[in-house]
């Protein structure tokens, strides 16, 4: 059997908008998933050292501040260099869409807006994240 | 009574009457569209209300005359024949010159009163040049490190004319302290300035989640913002009781409700420890409330919040000032409510929520942009939002009758409804031993975050419709609108301004007064005045909030 999908739920930056990633966190829960949660006011170095001690699969960070460009990009190349290569990172909140296609080429793997069903995201996780034994 | 009751049951006779008579045989041919009815915060709504659904409503009792006791049909007597409400748009972005001129704009198009947004740092009690800044400065709200760019963000605008609104929490006293010294560096007289701080810090524990200190320093340095302001500033209304971000968080209509409430019976009992007589200190308590999209959930609960706070402030608290009794509040439309998809729909969202403010009495009101989904709202945007309060009050006649749906029997079942409900609630909270307590216990958070996660449940389960979301969907949107972007150079700009303060100021004044200040917060004394001398010597907001982490320590939320 393989083992359960693991994901790390982030909010990094002072934003304190935290519905989101607690509704997140519960459904990947109920999906089977484990799933660690940050909490709040996280930098992204935190949250790449969390990503690497917890050995995720997944980095599902929620941020509706507007910093999305500053903070996302950081903690991609932050496990890059922890060398994580092979861990999915995914974005949900409020995001302009001009702003996704750089977000993407930075290495996001998807961007969630509002209106997403949970399940859209644990499908595109189940898919997505590269299997391990 | 043998009366009533005979009423009673002649009423339930007629409604059983019609069931048997003539719905019966019409729900034999045809079943309804769905077995259970809901409000949008899960809550059953039934099919009929008749006279049998408020036998348990005293007229004279309840009801009763709006400007009289219990006030829910309203704290003035002419409603908004004699005044609207007031159109109170929020707005602050980039650079305070930047919000400066939105601010001119939006009185220029009629806005009768102002309502500043700060960003996250301002919020958190940094400074723009702070590393935790990186990325946030003027992105939420426009960004205020300390009195110089508050003179920026007032420039040309009379203190003592217009009324001011500030969300903040965590450090408002700071901002209060700011903005007192810009008015009377305008030569306006403090005893004649009218305005609203948010200072609401239960609630950021609860769910907004923008706090500094803990809990107990941090209501500390709010009720000395009552106390200071109960002498020096008596028009100016110290705290705004907030429900709305309750409410965007997750809770239900009731919990919003019951929350906001108890947290303001907190405040007043916390004043009231510290000296402070009833009557002096909360007629100028306002409260701040939700519209979200359920209509008439909506208006029950704006008028149950008024019988019930008019109720607790004569019965548990023994206030006699008729305006300690008088519930005043803001409404603001649900920002959860707007949707990405179709952002133009958000419009209409926005139109049905702010008359459902309206129809249950609000003091002033702030309609979002439809942008609001995707980023902070662009010139259009915010003009749209402002013009659909005056479409409300100038043509629809909404505005020419007093509480147009007091009497309506479902209002005024679920206005009772919402009222006994709150009751349980409040039994539970002082049970815990009060708010302070029941947050310190995770109470309310937990009780927010079940109902956010039922309610996701309910949408994505298709019980509750979201219009191009879950139903009506387009698979391929059309339509580019523009949104305001706000670049980097907003913190560089920003960076820059605060390093030139720190070069023209008297530094060692500064650290005088910081010193002054800590040693204030440590003894317990009131901290206003030296927060107030720490603001004239351009002490900054990080600096101000940093001396005071010192002493108070800064608060870590446990895992709820």
């Amino acid at each position: 059997m393989s083992r359960k999908i693991r994901v790390l739920v982030a909010k990094p930056g002072l934003d304190g908008h935290d519905r989101g990633a607690k509704v997140i966190a519960r459904a990947l829960r109920d999906a089977g998933m484990e799933v660690i949660y940050t909490g709040l006011r996280q930098t992204p170095e935190m949250i790449a050292t969390a990503a690497l001690q917890e050995d995720v699969d997944a980095v599902g960070i929620s941020i509706l501040s507007g910093a999305h460009n500053t903070l996302c990009p950081r903690i991609v190349s932050l496990l890059r260099e922890k060398g994580m290569d092979d861990c999915l990172v995914i974005v949900g909140g409020i995001i302009p869409q001009e702003d996704i296609p750089h977000l993407k080429e930075l290495g996001i793997g998807a961007v969630f807006l509002p209106g997403t069903s949970t399940e859209d995201i644990i499908v595109f996780l189940r898919e997505n994240v590269r299997p391990r034994n | 009574m043998p009366e009533i009751k005979e009423r009673n049951s002649l009423e339930h006779a007629a409604d059983e009457r019609w069931e048997q008579e003539t719905l019966a045989p019409v729900l034999q041919k045809r079943s309804e569209r769905k077995q259970r009815f809901t409000t949008v915060s899960l809550d059953e709504v039934e099919r009929l209300y008749t006279p049998a659904d408020t036998t348990d409503i005293d007229f004279p009792e309840d009801i009763a005359y709006p400007g009289e006791f219990p006030y829910t049909r309203g704290i003035h007597p002419t409603g908004y024949r004699g005044k609207l409400w007031t159109m109170r748009q929020f707005a602050g972005f980039g650079t305070p010159e930047e919000t400066n001129k939105r601010f001119k704009y939006l009185t220029q198009q009629g806005q009768t009163g102002l309502s500043v947004a700060y960003d996250l740092p301002t919020l958190m009690g940094y400074d723009a040049d702070s590393p935790l800044a990186e990325g946030e400065v003027g992105k939420c709200g426009v960004a205020v490190s300390s009195l110089a760019d508050m003179e920026t963000l007032f420039d040309g605008i009379p203190l003592d004319q217009v009324t001011v609104s500030q969300t903040i929490n965590a450090p408002a006293s700071v901002l209060l302290a700011m903005y007192l010294v810009v008015a009377e560096k305008q030569g306006a007289d403090w005893s004649k300035i009218s305005g609203t701080l948010q200072n609401d810090i239960l609630k950021e524990y609860i769910a907004q989640k923008e706090w500094i200190y803990p809990i107990r320093p941090a209501m500390k340095l709010v009720i000395d913002t009552f106390e200071f302001c109960t002498r020096h500033a008596p028009r100016y209304n110290p705290i705004s009781v907030s429900g709305y971000h309750i409410r965007e968080a997750g809770a239900t209509a009731l919990q919003e409700l019951a929350f906001t409430l108890r947290d303001g019976i907190e405040y007043v009992e916390w004043g009231i420890r510290a000296g402070l007589p009833v009557d002096q200190f909360v007629p100028r308590i306002s409260f701040f409330f939700n519209a979200h999209n359920d209509f008439f959930e909506e208006i029950a609960k704006y008028r149950a919040a008024r019988r019930i706070w008019a109720r607790v402030m004569r019965d548990r608290f023994g206030a006699h000032d008729p305006r300690s009794m008088q519930l005043r509040f803001h409404t603001q439309t649900a920002g959860v409510s707007l949707t990405v998809q179709q952002p133009l729909n958000n419009i209409i969202r926005v139109a049905i929520q702010a008359l459902a403010g309206v129809l249950g009495g609000t003091n002033s009101l702030h309609t979002d942009a439809y942008d609001e989904a995707l980023a902070l709202p662009s010139d259009q945007a915010a003009l749209i939002a402002l013009r659909t309060q005056q479409i409300i009050a100038e043509e629809t006649g909404v505005a020419n009758t007093v509480d147009p749906l007091g009497g309506s029997y479902f209002i005024e079942a679920l206005t009772k409804k919402m009222e006994d409900a709150t009751l349980d609630y409040f039994a539970k909270i002082d049970a815990m031993g009060g708010m302070v307590a029941s947050v310190e216990k995770g109470f309310p958070q937990r009780e927010i975050q079940e109902s956010a996660y039922q309610y996701q449940k309910a949408v994505e389960r298709g019980e509750q419709t979201i219009v191009g979301v879950n139903c009506y969907q387009m698979p391929q949107e059309s339509g580019h609108i523009q949104l305001l972007v706000i670049d980097e150079g907003v913190r560089d700009h920003q960076v820059e301004r605060l390093h030139q303060t720190r070069l023209r100021r008297d530094q060692g004044a500064v650290a005088n007064r910081l010193e002054h200040l800590k040693q204030a917060a440590h003894k317990g004394e009131n901290t206003m005045p030296a927060t107030i001398e720490a603001v004239r010597a351009y002490a900054t907001l990080g600096e101000i909030c940093t001396a005071l982490r010192e002493i108070y320590g800064e608060y870590e939320e446990p895992p709820f």
